[in-house]
């Protein structure tokens, strides 16, 4: 289960450079390539993993590690994440050549997008002047032949000098002939090509490698004899922290060090000299392997982006798609919520029968049964049906490769924002959970930026808060029958996400001005090429990779909180349960915005986890010290009228759902991202006073207008 | 007409041919990851609803760049069938 945590983002931890290995026959490999090239695909397809995959580039963020048996050898896959290039300038690329570096692997395996190799081998060049043991493996070869490109496989193999593999990752079987490969690869190394520099940096490098060579290092000569002629500082701390070396100090190298700075160019023109070698080899060897059967074969993918992102229909088509999620998300849900709430509650009266006949005492049949049992189903068949609904959709057009557009889409509003644009990337994975798009914030380079991003992912809804506003659009606005009425829920919870966004919009550009002070910095986002969905694997996937990840952590928290709030509201003083007296201790503050001791202490109590807030509230209402069964929404909107709600209670609820503390596992993710209780402490307070002062504002106007 | 201009200027459709990045450090250096060496042909393939960024095709690979960063990249446009410039 281990991995699988990762796309729910609470177990997204980085694994550090040093793999284990607990037997002879393990061989470490690295998994590298360029962002978005279907890594993660290969990953999961060799280890049976379910590492998250999307069409968007950057959502791996930290090494991941899975194992796969081949004939001879055991394999340690690691994925690392998605990289340009070996000369780290961001976090993640950092990660990704401080392990091809310092991690040791046994092999390297550079996976590469067909459809655009061009661009990929600069990558592959670059690993091979790290590793000796390389395999090229020639991913997306489907979409590829469907575009009509053709790659000359052997041609590819002369050039590179090292073996070649095409795969098409979604299917396993041919990633067979990869671990063939690589068995052959580990027991006997290749020569691979070396990319050829001009002559000054060539001469200059020669003259360091002898001195190199002189170091107890494991590092390819060259290579390091390149950075250090680049003068590469980040790589010289790796480097002095993992083996205690400074190559500058070394009396040989100073000396050959300071002759070469004479010679050369600056530093900046050293670089480009260095890159543009890279880039051209790149180019030539691309141009003897691909051939295109015609020009413009990403037509269909230019005709679709024009109309994705066209001036004319870009954000209504972005709006009318949210829409269509929503309304297919709360029109599947209601049924099967239903049967899901009949089944489970059928099970509670079963519990009951089996506590009478083993005569346990009343107390443990409440607390186990009515506390922690009931709120239990109450989650499940609450949120199990709309997130069965909303991930496999959502996972949909991630896979489709619609969220880059998004991102492309609203980068302007950000750029005003002094904020970067892949902060919508972010905002689309805190729909799914909170959790996860703090921990996807890595994707954004700027620490500052990144920063703004983490503190305002909490402004859009995640699954945990859609069964609640969801339930009271139904009850005080819609009306629970027939399909326009759930076309009606969708179009208003649409307008709930908006102001969501419109306020992550507002407070990012608050932020921006005041405590995260700074420019913009510059960034450069992939647009990958639209790809068809695998609908039957998208479906199984995201059912139980996340909905099921996500209803566990639902459930783990629930449990404990049902036994809590049972133990809450059957102690009493004198005559009124400690859960009321809490309660009404809240009450006049939480009259100011528009709600009361009941909806306020539940929102307290939902801090591990928001899809109990509204079960809680029922809960205090009905007083009976257990929770309400899942009934259907008119009796439930009774209870509320009952205790004093109009649509107003609704609204400033809904708008407290929406801005309030993050849950509790987002809190802890934030603070193990940031590593700092000062930016922990704002992201918790920050939507808190927001919250509190929207619902006091819209309450005082409505007052004021009489309503 | 050999006047070099800023990428952010060519509209989408338009090609240019990279010459100069006027730009240091980190950005330069994703520039070039990217592609954008001397020489390279790159087409601007569309702007985003709100005007800016703008996307471009770098060597297969398209990549949406801001306004405020192209235009420190010089290109010359580029014209099929007729030399440079």
């Amino acid at each position: 289960m281990g991995l699988t945590k990762q796309s729910g983002g609470k177990g997204a931890l980085d694994q550090g450079l040093v793999i284990r290995r607990t037997s002879p026959h393990q061989r470490v490999i690295a998994l590298a390539g360029n962002p978005n090239v279907g890594k993660s695909t290969v990953f999961n397809g060799l280890t049976g993993m379910k590492q998250h995959t999307g069409n968007w580039p950057g959502k791996t963020v930290s090494n991941a590690q899975g194992l796969c048996r081949s004939e001879k050898y055991e394999y340690i896959f690691v994925d690392i994440p998605g990289t340009y290039s070996l000369m780290a300038h961001s976090a993640e690329e950092e990660v990704a050549r401080d392990f091809l570096c310092f991690g040791q692997p046994d092999a390297v395996v550079v996976v590469c997008d067909a459809t655009c190799l061009e661009r990929n081998l600069n990558l592959v060049l670059q690993a091979l002047e790290l590793s000796t043991r390389v395999v090229v493996c020639l991913n997306l070869m489907d979409e590829a032949t469907h575009k009509g490109i053709h790659i000359d496989t052997e041609k590819l193999e002369q050039q590179l000098g090292v073996p070649v593999v095409c795969t098409v990752a979604r299917e396993k079987k041919s990633l067979q002939h990869l671990l063939e490969t690589l068995d052959a690869v580990i027991d006997s190394p290749q020569t691979p090509f070396t990319v050829h520099y001009p002559v000054a940096i060539e001469s200059a490098v020669a003259r360091l490698e002898v001195g190199l060579r002189q170091l107890p290092l494991s590092i390819n000569g060259r290579w390091l004899a390149l950075r250090l002629l680049e003068n590469d500082r980040a790589l010289m701390q790796t480097l002095e922290r993992e083996t205690g070396i400074v190559p500058a100090q070394h009396p040989m190298l100073t000396d050959a060090l300071q002759a070469t700075h004479r010679e050369l160019p600056d530093s900046e023109a050293l670089k480009d000299s260095i890159v543009t070698s890279l880039l051209s080899e790149a180019e030539r060897v691309a141009k003897i392997v691909v051939r295109y059967d015609k020009p413009r074969y990403d037509a269909a993918d230019r005709r679709l982006d024009q109309l994705l992102t066209s001036k004319r229909w870009g954000y209504p088509l972005m709006i009318l798609l949210l829409i269509g999620v929503f309304w297919l998300t709360i029109t599947g849900a209601n049924a099967p919520s239903a049967v899901l709430g009949d089944a489970l509650f059928w099970f509670q009266d079963r519990l009951t029968d089996l506590f009478r006949w083993l005569e346990l005492p009343e107390w443990l049949h409440g607390a186990v049964v009515l506390g922690a049992y009931r709120v239990l189903a109450w989650v499940v068949s609450v949120m199990l049906p709309p997130m069965a609904i909303f991930f496999p959709l959502f996972t949909l057009l991630e896979d489709a490769g619609y969220l880059p557009r998004i991102a492309y889409n609203l980068d302007r509003p950000f750029q005003h924002c002094n904020a970067c644009g892949k902060q919508a990337l972010t905002m689309c994975m805190g729909f799914g959970c909170n959790a996860a798009g703090v921990v996807g914030c890595r994707i954004i380079d700027s620490p500052r930026e990144r920063l703004l991003a983490v503190l305002t992912n909490t402004f859009v809804p995640c699954n945990g808060r859609f069964p609640t506003l969801i339930a009271l659009l139904t009850m005080f606005f819609v009306g629970t029958a027939g399909w326009s009425a759930s076309l009606l829920s969708a179009l208003l919870l649409t307008t709930v996400i908006l102001f969501g966004i419109l306020s992550t919009f507002a407070v990012t550009r608050l932020l921006s001005v005041t405590l995260l002070h700074g420019e913009p910095s510059s960034f450069t986002l992939e647009m990958p090429p639209y790809r068809r969905p695998q609908i039957g694997r998208v479906i199984v996937r995201s059912l139980f990779d996340r909905t099921l990840f996500v209803l566990g952590r639902a459930a783990a928290v629930a449990a404990p909180a049902g036994l809590l709030l049972w133990l809450l509201a059957n102690i009493s003083i004198g005559n009124i349960s400690l859960l009321n007296h809490c309660a009404d201790f809240l009450d006049p503050f939480a009259r100011l915005m528009g709600l009361d001791g009941a909806i306020l202490i539940a929102f307290i109590l939902g801090f591990p986890a928001n899809e109990i807030v509204i079960p809680i509230v029922l809960m205090v209402y009905l007083a009976q010290g257990t929770l309400a069964e899942p009934g259907n929404l008119l009796e439930m909107k009774q209870v509320f009228l009952d205790n004093g709600w109009t649509w107003t209670t609704a609204v400033s609820t809904m708008l407290f759902s929406l801005l309030h503390w993050p849950c509790s596992t987002t809190v802890l993710t934030i603070h193990k991202e940031t590593r700092s209780l000062k930016w922990t402490t704002v992201a918790f307070l920050l939507p808190t006073i927001l919250g509190i002062v929207v619902c006091m504002l819209f309450t005082a106007v409505m007052r004021w207008f009489g309503v | 007409m050999n006047t070099l201009i800023g990428l952010d200027k060519l509209a989408p459709g338009e090609r240019g041919v990279i010459k100069q990045l006027h730009t240091f450090g980190g950005m330069r250096r994703r520039f070039l990851d990217i592609g954008l060496t001397q020489n390279t042909v790159v087409e601007c393939v569309g702007r985003s609803p709100g005007g800016d960024p703008s996307a471009y095709l770098i060597r297969g690979a398209v990549i949406a760049i801001r306004a405020c960063d192209s235009r420190n990249i010089k290109v010359l446009r580029y014209r099929e069938g007729s030399a440079w410039g």
